[in-house]
């Protein structure tokens, strides 16, 4: 396999961090190379070298042997590596072929030779095997099929080198099979891929080599056969894993939220559930199922078309989030980042947002207050920061987690939904968050949990509802006999056929 | 280089900017100033008690104005302190002066002083009557020494140049409100105008026109500031509640307000009001500074604790930086933007009072284009308008950047129409100035 690609000692500082230190990583023709890491383990940092967004303090890039440089996105693009993050380079308004050729569209002194255009779009549509109509506008699209475009777009561009940034972390487990064929495919066209991913299971089926990232350094490298979950945990934590989730015995009580028929449109239809003292409730199904619109419902974020909601026998009046927040429901969103924090004010001052009732009199807050009881939780839940007043958005995904967890512990929530809480979160800072959802419980709280991770579902929870397209598939309460496959089972259900059927005919 | 870029990043950086303009005007405007009034009876007096040992007969001269009469009377009672014997005071023309020595050298008094303002020092008629009058041979003329100060930095001056900024000054805290939570308010420069008229037409037609009580004026000056929060309130609403973009809404405000104005007022101005009524314009009630500038003064510290130490303040922050986090929170965003608004209009209102007193009427041209000078000073004062960030202290100094640089220019006489180029400029320069602090002093992100 000729060599590709070669970093030799980058280095690369951010203020106050050592983002780097002199990492050596290379890449062949028709490799799929795993990156792995915690998060703040450096994985961005070195995919943004790559792509040019960030330049190196020291080191060299080999490019086919030869040095280069980039100071630009274009330069690294030029050069034939091509950077797919997990947001989207896409003009929602043009249309998915425009999108491929944007910039470098076929051109007649101006006017665009639109045939010409098409006919290529769909020529390399077709050669990663996807059937999007290349006139079809991109805000239109699914996630997986703007994913798609990006690469088409990527190829247009002739990138021999694909990096992908957690590629498969918004879409469902169909698409991310046909995600693993197109990196199967690809491979074998002669790219060399660098695939980042939080989930292990996917390294171990694409995967024939794995770095692995720590606090900037390269840690270790895997060969194929030497990627076993463990083995790869041990190395991106420093340390062996006994067991991947806290085992702690509960005490399940008294039934504390009682919510009846909550429906909204044809998001949520009719759907009923329970949370006792002490439980553990997971919420799971495919993406789109209708898992988030009910927890929003329940929190009032958005407005429900009917249904009930009862807490400790006491029916709520839940009109918005106020109300809900008031009465003791609390919500972690699943986009921290959109939803979760305000990024632009302090990790002191996103806590106190809920919370400036308790630390105010008469509108006027005491700061001092405030600080110290947000001081008291980065004591108690580990709270990595650099001064209270660093802004939210500086922090790294598992700190924002728990600035948001404190929040919501200050203001005394009763029940706790926690939405996918240990998406983008590496695997140390989720071990804390499940230890957290279980001392939650023991005092009493109730606990909901969405996670389309099976694992963590069969892991962590004492009872499993499954939806599907906005309805309530089925219950499950937890143990030896549950498995991911009965679950999986349930999550595609009867339609799943219905789907099938409709692809044969 | 490095510092210089530390500086402009700090929360108050444009403060540097403000520094060096008044440098430079008060380079460019130096010049020599004669003493005037009261100060310059002060420092007559150190020349004379230099120039004499012991007191004698003397005459003070003036000018007929305000400032030579404070400056005849305040040089007598010290003069007559130290003993001197004060045998005529003017405060006039030449004549008067004339007339009075003639009168002294008649009377035969030796009259050894003759203490008066630059003017009068070096007249012909002076000289003449030292040699034809043997009593006055031996009289010395003295008057208050010139020195060299900048104009620019004349108390008058900067006073004046915080008077003529405060009605943009005070509008501008409700913009910089708007502007932190994301959001324009166009129509403040109508609702100075319709406040104004408001408030006068109130006077004219309910309080008493010219004889109305000054507790007619207080009310009839509530009213209109309150229905201008009123109309805030409602383009707040709009906004809030049925997702009007706040470009539109408020420009949708602004001619409304405007309309009204005319529709109020007939399209004439409204003076028939007390002559009392300019106290909040033109007054100085507190240490000699203006009202208006009190005012603007008490309302920025208000502005300063709301914003950083309330839980209304945090929100209006949380609000424009991500709202929808924000509602998630449990923050009441519709609340807020509807209160951010509403607030706006109020400070409009009062602006427009404020202006109405400067003016002593009220006519509905007021306020023509003050919604982009307000919106200038808040950008220049470091705001963002992408909202979430922002400082009230920031505006006030944004402001007085723009009203420095043109009473500046007027210093200096250039021309209103360049006046109007530079302030452009400077209005480009600090949002160039924002956009390169955010991303770091890189050209392009």
């Amino acid at each position: 396999m000729k060599r590709l690609l070669t970093l030799r000692s980058i280095d690369k500082h951010f203020p106050g961090v050592h983002a780097l230190k002199s990492v050596d990583f290379e890449l062949s023709q028709g490799e799929c190379l795993a990156l792995l890491g915690e998060n703040g383990a450096g994985k961005s940092t070195l995919i943004k070298i790559l792509g040019g967004a960030h330049s190196p303090d020291s080191g060299r890039i080999e490019l086919d042997g030869k040095e280069v440089v980039f100071q630009h996105p274009t330069d690294s693009l030029d050069a034939g590596i091509a950077v797919i993050y997990q947001e989207f380079n896409l003009v929602p308004g043009l249309s998915a072929g425009e999108n491929m050729f944007l910039g470098i569209e076929p051109n007649d002194y101006g006017w665009v030779r639109r045939e010409d255009e098409m006919r290529k779009a769909i020529e390399i549509l077709k050669r990663i095997g996807s059937i999007i109509d290349p006139n079809t506008r991109c805000d239109e699209l699914t996630v997986a099929e703007k994913q798609m475009v990006e690469i088409a777009k990527a190829l247009v561009r002739k990138a021999r080198i694909l990096i992908m940034d957690e590629p498969s972390a918004a879409l469902t487990n169909k698409e991310v099979e046909r995600l693993y064929e197109l990196v199967d495919e690809l491979k074998s066209q002669g790219l060399g891929i660098v695939y980042v991913s939080h989930r292990l299971e996917e390294v171990e089926r694409l995967a024939d080599r794995a770095v692995v990232l720590r606090d900037g350094e390269r840690v270790g490298e895997l060969l194929r056969d030497e990627m076993k979950r463990n083995r790869i945990i041990e190395l991106m934590v420093g340390r062996p894993m006994d067991s991947e989730f806290p085992t702690e015995a509960r005490e399940v009580g008294d039934l504390r939220l009682r919510a009846r028929n909550l429906s909204r449109g044809s998001k949520v239809k009719n759907i009923s559930l329970d949370v006792r003292a002490g439980e553990i409730l997971a919420l799971t199904g495919l993406v789109g199922a209708g898992r988030t619109e009910t927890v929003r419902l329940l929190f009032g974020a958005d407005h429900r078309d009917g249904g009930m909601i009862e807490l400790d026998g006491k029916e709520l009046t839940i009109r918005n989030p106020h109300d809900a927040i008031n009465a003791g429901i609390c919500l972690l969103t699943e986009d921290r980042k959109e939803q979760g924090l305000v990024l632009g004010l302090s990790v002191k001052e996103n806590f106190g947002l809920p919370n400036l009732g308790k630390f105010s009199r008469n509108g006027m807050i005491d700061q001092n207050e405030e600080l110290n009881r947000f001081i008291h939780y980065v004591e108690s839940i580990s709270i990595k920061i650099s001064d209270p007043h660093q802004l939210a958005g500086k922090l790294s995904g598992g700190n924002q987690q728990k600035v948001v967890l404190a929040k919501w512990l200050e203001k005394n929530a009763e029940i706790l939904i926690f939405d996918e809480p240990t998406r983008g979160i590496d695997v140390g800072a989720k071990f804390e968050i499940y230890q957290w959802m279980n001392q939650l419980a023991k005092q009493g709280k109730g606990i909901i949990m969405i996670n389309s991770e099976l694992p963590e579902v069969l892991g962590m929870s004492d009872r499993i509802l499954v939806l599907k397209e906005g309805e309530l598939m089925g219950e499950v309460a937890n143990g030896p006999g549950v498995t991911q496959e009965k679950l999986m089972a349930m999550a595609i259900g009867i339609a799943e056929e219905r789907e099938s059927k409709n692809e044969n005919s | 280089m490095k510092i210089l870029k530390k500086l402009l990043s700090s929360d108050y950086g444009m403060l540097g900017v403000l520094g060096v303009l008044c440098v430079f005007f008060s380079l460019i405007t130096f010049e020599n100033q004669q003493p005037v009034g009261r100060d310059a009876a002060d420092r007559l007096l150190v020349q004379i008690q230099n120039q004499f040992e012991t007191p004698g007969v003397a005459v003070l001269a003036g000018k007929g104005s305000d400032d030579g009469r404070d400056f005849v009377s305040q040089l007598e009672e010290q003069l007559m302190q130290e003993g001197w014997k004060v045998e005529a005071k003017i405060a006039g023309s030449p004549i008067d002066l004339g007339k009075a020595l003639r009168q002294a050298g008649e009377n035969k008094l030796r009259v050894i002083l003759l203490a008066c303002e630059q003017s009068f020092a070096d007249l012909p008629l002076v000289e003449n009557l030292k040699t034809t009058s043997p009593g006055l041979s031996q009289m010395k003329v003295l008057s208050p020494d010139s020195y060299g100060w900048p104009n620019f930095l004349k108390t008058s001056n900067l006073l004046n140049i915080a008077n003529q900024i405060a009605v943009i000054a005070i509008i501008a805290i409700g913009m910089t409100l708007v502007i932190i939570t994301a959001g324009i308010d166009l129509s403040v420069g109508s609702l100075i105008a319709f406040s104004a008229v408001i408030c006068c037409w109130l006077i004219r037609e309910w309080m008493g026109g010219p004889e109305a009580t000054i507790l007619g004026m207080v009310v009839a000056s509530l009213l209109a500031i309150t229905a201008c929060g009123g109309l805030g309130l409602f383009s707040g609403s709009m906004i809030a509640y049925f997702g009007v973009p706040s470009f539109v809404a408020s420009l949708g405000m602004m001619m409304v307000a405007s309309g009204l104005a005319y529709m109020i007022s007939g399209g004439l101005s409204i003076y028939q009001i007390p002559s009392s009524f300019d106290w909040l314009g033109r007054g100085d009630s507190f240490l000699g500074i203006p009202n208006a500038v009190v005012l603007m003064v008490l309302l920025y510290v208000a502005a300063h604790f709301l914003m950083s130490r309330t839980t209304a303040g945090r929100y209006v922050y949380a609000v424009g930086g991500n709202a929808e986090a924000a509602r998630l929170s449990g923050v009441p965003v519709k609340k807020v933007i509807l209160w951010v608004y509403a607030c706006s209009g109020m400070l409009a209102g009062l602006g427009g009072v404020v202006m109405a007193s400067q003016f002593r009427s009220g006519d509905p041209k007021y306020g023509l284009m003050y919604e982009l000078y307000v919106i200038a000073a808040v950008v220049v004062g470091g705001t963002s308008l992408s909202g979430g960030r922002g400082k009230v202290f920031g505006t006030l100094i944004g402001a007085f950047i723009i009203a420095v640089i043109q009473n500046g220019m007027n210093l200096t006489g250039v021309q209103s129409y360049t006046q109007k180029v530079v302030l452009g400029l400077v209005l480009l320069a600090a949002v160039l100035l924002d956009m390169l602090k955010k991303r770091g002093w890189k050209l392009s992100s």
